[in-house]
C-alpha cells in the first residue's frame, strides 16, 4: 500500500459567501496552517514589510488580482493524515453565481462565510440555497472576522441565530456554526484562546470529522451508464466501459441494458484495481457480457435482480435549473441535454417558478430565467432519458443544458421527477374517457368508409399543399371521404393561440395528430400537410394513430431547399433572408428528414397526377398489409 | 446519496483509486465525444501516469489515439531514451513535433544568451502539430496544484481556433458532466489529472510500480547555480564566469527543457525515498525547479492564453 499506511479518503469541499467576507483569506489560512503552503507560494504574496496577503494566493488570474475579486473557481489542495481535501474556491460576486453552482455541485461540504460585523447577507442566503438545492450533504457556517467584533460572544450569538433562521427556511437543515478569524487563524486549524465561550470544533476538526456519504453499494441498485464500446476483434469480444454511479458489479451478475431491456450476464470485469473483484461507485470499469446484445454509448446497465429498481424511461422531466447564460431561457426553447453519457434534444415545456434570491421566495410562472437565475421547469425530451431523482442519486439525477448553436453549456439542473410520456396514453385522473357506443368496424362497414392518415412533411414551399389538394380531390373522386388538414388552416382555428417556438410547434403537431386520429376513426382519410420539421414531433403523431390501430403514412416531400426558395409563393424565404422572419425551417431552424418514410419524392419537375397515383398505391398497399 | 455502513470494506474507495476512476472517466468521455484526440507525452512523471491511465481506460484494446511529444531539442538524453523504450514496448504510435524544425522553418525565432529558453517557443510547435494532424483534443498531464493559473483551469479546457485560452469565459463543469462540443478548427485541452497533487502522482507511481527516467532518482551531476536554481552542465547550459560548477548528488523533481529545469539536492534513490522527501518539502515543485515561471507573476497565465497546454 502507500507509504503513509492506511488509505485516505478524499473529501471535496467548496467555499461560498459574499464578496469581502474573507473566503480567499480563509483558504490561505487553511493551506498555511496545515503546512500545505510551499514557501515560494507564500513569498509570492508577502510584501516588503513581511506581511503575507493570504487572499492573493487564490486569485490566479491577472484580472482577479487587478480587481481584487475572485472571478472563477480555483481548486486548492491540502491534506491531513486522515483525509485529502480538494477545495473549490468559488467566487462570491453575484455576477459569478453560476461558478459557485459549478464549484459546489459535487462537494461533500459547503463552507459558508459570514462577516461577523454584517451578519447574513443576500448572497449568503443565495449560496446557502444553492448548496441546499445541490444536496450538499454538510453545511458549515464560518462566522469570520470575529476579531473585528472583539471576540464578542453576544455578537456571535446574534449571527448564529440569523443563521438558525436561514437553516429553518431551508427545511430545517443541520448547520454547524464556527467563530473564526481567518486573518489571525483563530479556530481554523488551531483552537483560539480568544473565544473561551466557544466549545465546538475548529473548522479543520469539523472537516476531518464529518461523515462521508458514499453512493449506494447495494448490488440491486446498480447504475452504470455506458461511455464507450470497444469494437470486437478476432481475439477479443466486444467490451463496454463506464463509471458506476450506484450499486455494485461483479462477474456472474445478471444485468439489464436499458432502454432496450436486453438481459445478459457479466463474464469479465476490469475494476482497474488488481485487488478488487467487485466494482462499486464511483469506480470506472470495463466488462464483457455473455450474450451478443446491442449496447451503445448512452445506454444504462442496471441489475436484473428481482428486487432491482430501474429508472423510468422518461420523456418528461421536472427539474430545478441554474441558468448560466446571458441569453435568457424561455418556454419553447430547444436545448441539448447531457445526462450521464447520453445527450438528447429537449424542449422547455414550462417555466414554473423563479427563485427570488433576496427573500428565497419562489415566484410562479416567470416569463424567463435570466443569467444566474434558479427556477423549476419542465423539459420534454426527444428520446428517452433514464434519470433518477437527484435526491436518490446525484450523478444519475444531474444534467447540463447545451446550446446547439454556440455549443456553450448554458444550464445545469437536478431532476425532481421523470415521467414516461406515451402518446395517446396520458393518464388524466380528473377526467374519464367516454367511449362511443359504436364499434369502429360497425361504423366503417355501415358507411363503407375506412379511415387513415396521410401525413405530408417537408420544407415550406416544397409542394406539400399542392400535392395534398390534388390528393384530397383524387380520393373523393374515387368515392372516399377525405379531408385536408393544412398547416396554415389549422393555425387559423384550432392552433390560433400558438406561435412558432419549438414548444409551440410541438404542441401544434400534437393537436393535429389527435385530430387525424379522430378523423380516421370516423372513417375519413385525413390528409395532413404540415412542415413538421422534427422527427420526435412526427413520431408522436404516428404513435397516436398506431396506438389506435389506424393506418398512418408518412410522406416526405423532399424538394431541395434551393428549389423551395426559388418558388417562395408566400415570400417566407425572402423575409427570412432579409432578417424579418426568425426560425424559418430550412434557413435558421433545422429540418429533420424522416429516416424511414413510407414514400419520398421531390416535386421539382414532377407530374402531379403521377405523385398522387403513387400515394394512392402506397395507401392501398398499406391498408392491405393492415388487414 | 445514502450513507454506507463503514464496516463494508468493498464500499470504501480510497483517494488514489477515486482519482484514477475520475481520470479514466474523463479520458473515455473525450474519446467518445471528440473525433481526433492525441496524448501529449514528455516522458515526465505526470505524462507517464497519464499514459498509464489511458492504457487502463482502453485495455486490452490498444490506445485509440497516438502520442505526441513536443521536442524542444534541449532534452535530457535519459528522458528521450526512456520515451522511446516506453512507447515502443507497448506499441504506441509516437509523433514528434520538433521546436528545432519550427526554428529552421522560420515559424519562431530563437533568442540567445544565458537564460535563453525554448519553452515559450514550444507553443507554436504544439499548435502547428495539432493543426497539421487535425487533432481536436489534446490530453495533457497538467495539475491544478502546480501553479495558480493552473488552479483555475477546467478539466476540458476549450480553446478557440487559434488555440487561445480565455479564462473569463470557461465552460462550467458541474458534477462529472463535460461538454465536448466544438466547432471545426476549435480544440479542447483535456486535463484528467486536474485534481491530483504532486504527492498523489508519486503515490500512484508506487502503487502501480511505474518505471521512470533515471534522472528522477539521486545521481551525481555537474551543476551550477543561477537565480537560485541548480542547472545541470550541458552543451546548452554553460555557466558564466561567476557561476561555479560543482559535482553534487542531485535528482530532478520535474522533467522539462534542460535549459530551465533545475535539479534538487537529494538522497532519494527510490520512489519511497522521493515520497518522503516531497512530503517534507517546503518549496513547490515549480518554485524549486522551473526558471520560466519566475519571469512574471502571470507567466503561466500568459503562456496559456497563447495556446500553451
Amino acid at each position: 500500500m502507500t507509504t503513509t499506511g492506511r488509505p485516505r479518503q478524499l473529501l471535496r469541499l467548496a467555499t461560498a459567501g459574499s464578496v469581502d467576507d474573507g473566503k480567499s483569506t480563509l483558504i490561505g489560512r487553511l493551506l498555511h496552517d496545515t503546512g500545505s503552503l510551499p514557501t515560494d507560494h507564500l513569498e509570492a504574496v508577502t510584501n516588503a514589510d513581511g506581511e503575507a496577503d493570504l487572499a492573493a494566493l487564490s486569485d490566479g488570474l491577472r484580472a482577479e488580482r487587478e480587481q481584487g475579486i475572485t472571478i472563477d473557481v480555483a481548486y486548492r489542495f491540502f491534506s491531513t493524515p486522515t483525509r485529502s481535501f480538494v477545495l473549490a474556491d468559488t467566487p462570491g460576486h453575484e455576477r459569478y453565481t453560476r461558478n459557485m453552482f459549478t464549484g459546489a455541485s459535487n462537494t461533500h461540504v459547503a463552507v459558508l462565510l459570514v462577516d461577523a460585523r454584517t451578519g447574513v447577507l443576500r448572497q449568503t442566503r443565495r449560496h446557502a440555497r444553492i448548496a441546499d438545492l445541490l444536496g450538499v450533504p454538510h453545511l458549515v457556517a464560518v462566522v469570520n472576522k470575529i476579531d473585528l467584533v472583539d471576540f464578542d460572544e453576544t455578537r456571535f450569538k446574534e449571527v448564529e441565530s440569523e443563521l438558525g433562521l436561514l437553516a429553518q427556511r431551508l427545511g430545517g437543515r443541520d448547520l454547524t456554526v464556527i467563530p473564526v478569524s481567518a486573518t489571525r487563524g483563530d479556530n481554523v486549524v488551531t483552537r483560539s484562546d480568544s473565544t473561551p465561550w466557544y466549545d465546538g470544533p475548529t473548522l479543520l476538526d469539523h472537516l476531518e470529522g464529518v461523515e462521508l456519504a458514499a453512493p449506494s453499494a447495494v448490488a440491486s441498485e446498480l447504475r452504470l451508464p455506458i461511455q464507450w464500446v470497444a469494437r470486437p476483434t478476432d481475439h477479443q469480444r466486444r467490451r463496454y466501459t463506464g463509471r458506476l454511479s450506484a450499486g455494485t458489479l461483479s462477474v456472474g451478475d445478471e444485468v439489464v441494458v436499458l432502454p432496450a431491456g436486453s438481459r445478459s450476464t457479466v463474464t469479465a470485469l476490469d475494476t482497474l484495481d488488481p485487488h478488487r473483484a467487485v466494482a462499486v461507485a464511483p469506480l470506472s470499469v470495463s466488462f464483457e457480457l455473455a450474450d451478443d446484445v446491442d449496447v451503445a454509448r448512452g445506454d444504462l446497465v442496471v441489475s436484473a435482480a428481482a428486487e432491482a429498481s430501474a429508472p423510468v424511461p422518461a420523456r418528461e422531466i421536472d427539474a430545478t435549473v441554474c441558468w448560466l447564460s446571458e441569453t435568457p431561457l424561455r418556454a419553447g426553447d430547444r436545448v441539448a441535454l447531457k445526462h450521464t453519457s447520453r445527450t438528447v434534444r429537449a424542449t422547455v415545456q414550462e417555466l414554473h417558478t423563479r427563485l427570488d434570491p433576496e427573500t428565497l421566495e419562489e415566484h410562479d410562472s416567470p416569463s424567463e430565467l435570466a443569467l444566474n437565475d434558479i427556477g423549476r421547469i419542465t423539459l420534454r425530451t426527444s428520446t428517452v432519458v433514464l434519470a433518477d431523482p437527484y435526491a436518490t442519486n446525484r450523478d444519475a439525477g444531474a444534467f447540463i443544458l447545451i446550446d446547439e448553436q454556440s455549443n456553450d453549456t448554458v444550464g445545469a439542473g437536478t431532476v425532481s421527477d421523470a415521467r414516461e410520456v406515451v402518446p395517446g396514453e396520458q393518464t388524466r385522473h380528473d377526467i374519464k374517457w367516454h367511449p362511443s357506443s359504436l364499434e369502429r368496424d360497425r361504423r366503417w362497414s355501415a358507411t363503407g368508409q375506412r379511415g387513415a392518415t396521410i401525413w405530408l412533411t417537408g420544407l415550406p414551399a416544397s409542394g406539400k399543399s399542392t400535392v395534398a389538394v390534388a390528393l384530397e380531390r383524387a380520393l373523393v373522386d374515387a368515392g372516399r371521404t377525405a379531408y385536408l388538414l393544412d398547416g396554415d388552416n389549422v393555425r387559423h382555428g384550432i392552433s390560433d393561440d400558438l406561435g412558432f417556438s419549438p414548444g409551440d410547434r410541438a404542441e401544434n403537431i400534437r393537436r393535429v395528430g389527435h385530430l387525424t386520429r379522430l378523423f380516421a376513426d370516423a372513417g375519413v382519410v385525413a390528409v395532413a400537410s404540415m412542415v413538421s420539421p422534427l422527427r420526435s414531433d412526427r413520431a408522436i403523431a404516428r404513435a397516436l394513430n398506431e396506438a389506435a390501430a389506424l393506418p398512418f403514412l408518412e410522406i416526405h416531400v423532399s424538394t431541395p431547399v434551393e428549389e423551395c426558395e426559388r418558388r417562395d409563393p408566400k415570400g417566407l424565404y425572402a423575409r427570412a433572408r432579409a432578417g424579418e422572419l426568425r426560425g424559418l425551417t430550412g434557413i435558421d431552424a433545422p429540418y429533420e428528414a424522416p429516416e424511414n418514410p413510407d414514400l419520398a419524392f421531390d416535386t421539382t419537375g414532377a407530374d402531379l397526377d403521377d405523385l398522387v397515383a403513387r400515394i394512392l398505391t402506397e395507401l392501398t398497399r398499406h391498408e392491405g398489409l393492415a388487414t | 446519496m445514502t450513507a454506507v455502513p463503514s464496516a463494508d470494506p468493498d464500499a470504501h474507495v480510497d483517494e488514489l483509486r477515486a482519482l484514477e476512476a475520475e481520470a479514466v472517466h474523463i479520458i473515455r468521455e473525450v474519446v467518445a465525444e471528440l473525433a481526433r484526440p492525441v496524448l501529449l507525452f514528455s516522458a515526465g512523471k505526470d505524462s507517464i501516469v497519464l499514459l498509464r491511465l489511458a492504457e487502463k481506460a482502453f485495455r486490452p484494446s490498444p490506445l485509440p489515439f497516438p502520442v505526441l511529444h513536443v521536442d524542444t531539442g534541449h532534452n535530457f538524453p535519459e528522458v528521450i531514451d526512456f520515451r522511446d523504450r516506453r512507447l515502443a514496448e507497448d506499441g504506441h504510435r509516437l509523433i514528434v513535433a520538433s521546436v528545432q524544425e519550427s526554428i529552421d522553418r522560420g515559424r519562431v525565432a530563437e533568442t540567445g544568451g544565458p537564460g535563453a529558453s525554448r519553452n515559450r517557443l514550444q507553443t507554436r510547435t504544439l499548435l502547428d502539430a495539432l493543426e497539421e494532424h487535425r487533432f481536436d483534443a489534446a490530453f495533457g498531464g497538467a495539475r491544478r496544484d502546480e501553479e495558480r493559473a493552473r488552479a483555475k483551469e477546467r478539466v476540458l479546457s476549450f480553446r478557440d481556433e487559434f488555440g487561445q485560452w480565455d479564462p473569463r469565459s470557461q465552460r462550467p463543469e458541474p458534477w462529472s458532466l463535460y461538454n465536448g462540443r466544438i466547432r471545426r478548427g476549435e480544440q479542447v485541452r483535456v486535463f484528467p489529472l486536474s485534481n491530483w497533487t504532486e504527492l498523489d502522482i508519486w503515490r500512484y507511481i508506487e502503487l502501480e510500480k511505474l518505471a521512470l527516467p533515471s534522472i528522477y532518482f539521486v545521481h551525481e551531476r555537474q551543476v551550477f547555480e543561477r537565480d537560485g536554481i541548480l542547472l545541470g552542465l550541458s552543451e546548452y547550459t554553460l555557466p558564466t564566469e561567476n557561476e561555479l560548477v560543482q559535482r553534487l548528488r542531485v535528482r530532478y523533481r520535474t522533467v522539462g527543457d534542460l535549459t530551465i529545469t533545475g535539479a534538487v539536492r537529494s538522497d532519494a534513490g527510490d520512489v519511497a525515498g522521493v515520497i518522503e522527501e516531497i512530503a517534507a518539502a517546503t518549496v513547490s515543485e515549480r518554485g524549486e525547479t522551473r526558471a520560466d515561471d519566475r519571469t512574471s507573476v502571470a507567466a503561466m497565465e500568459d503562456r496559456k492564453r497563447e495556446g500553451y497546454f
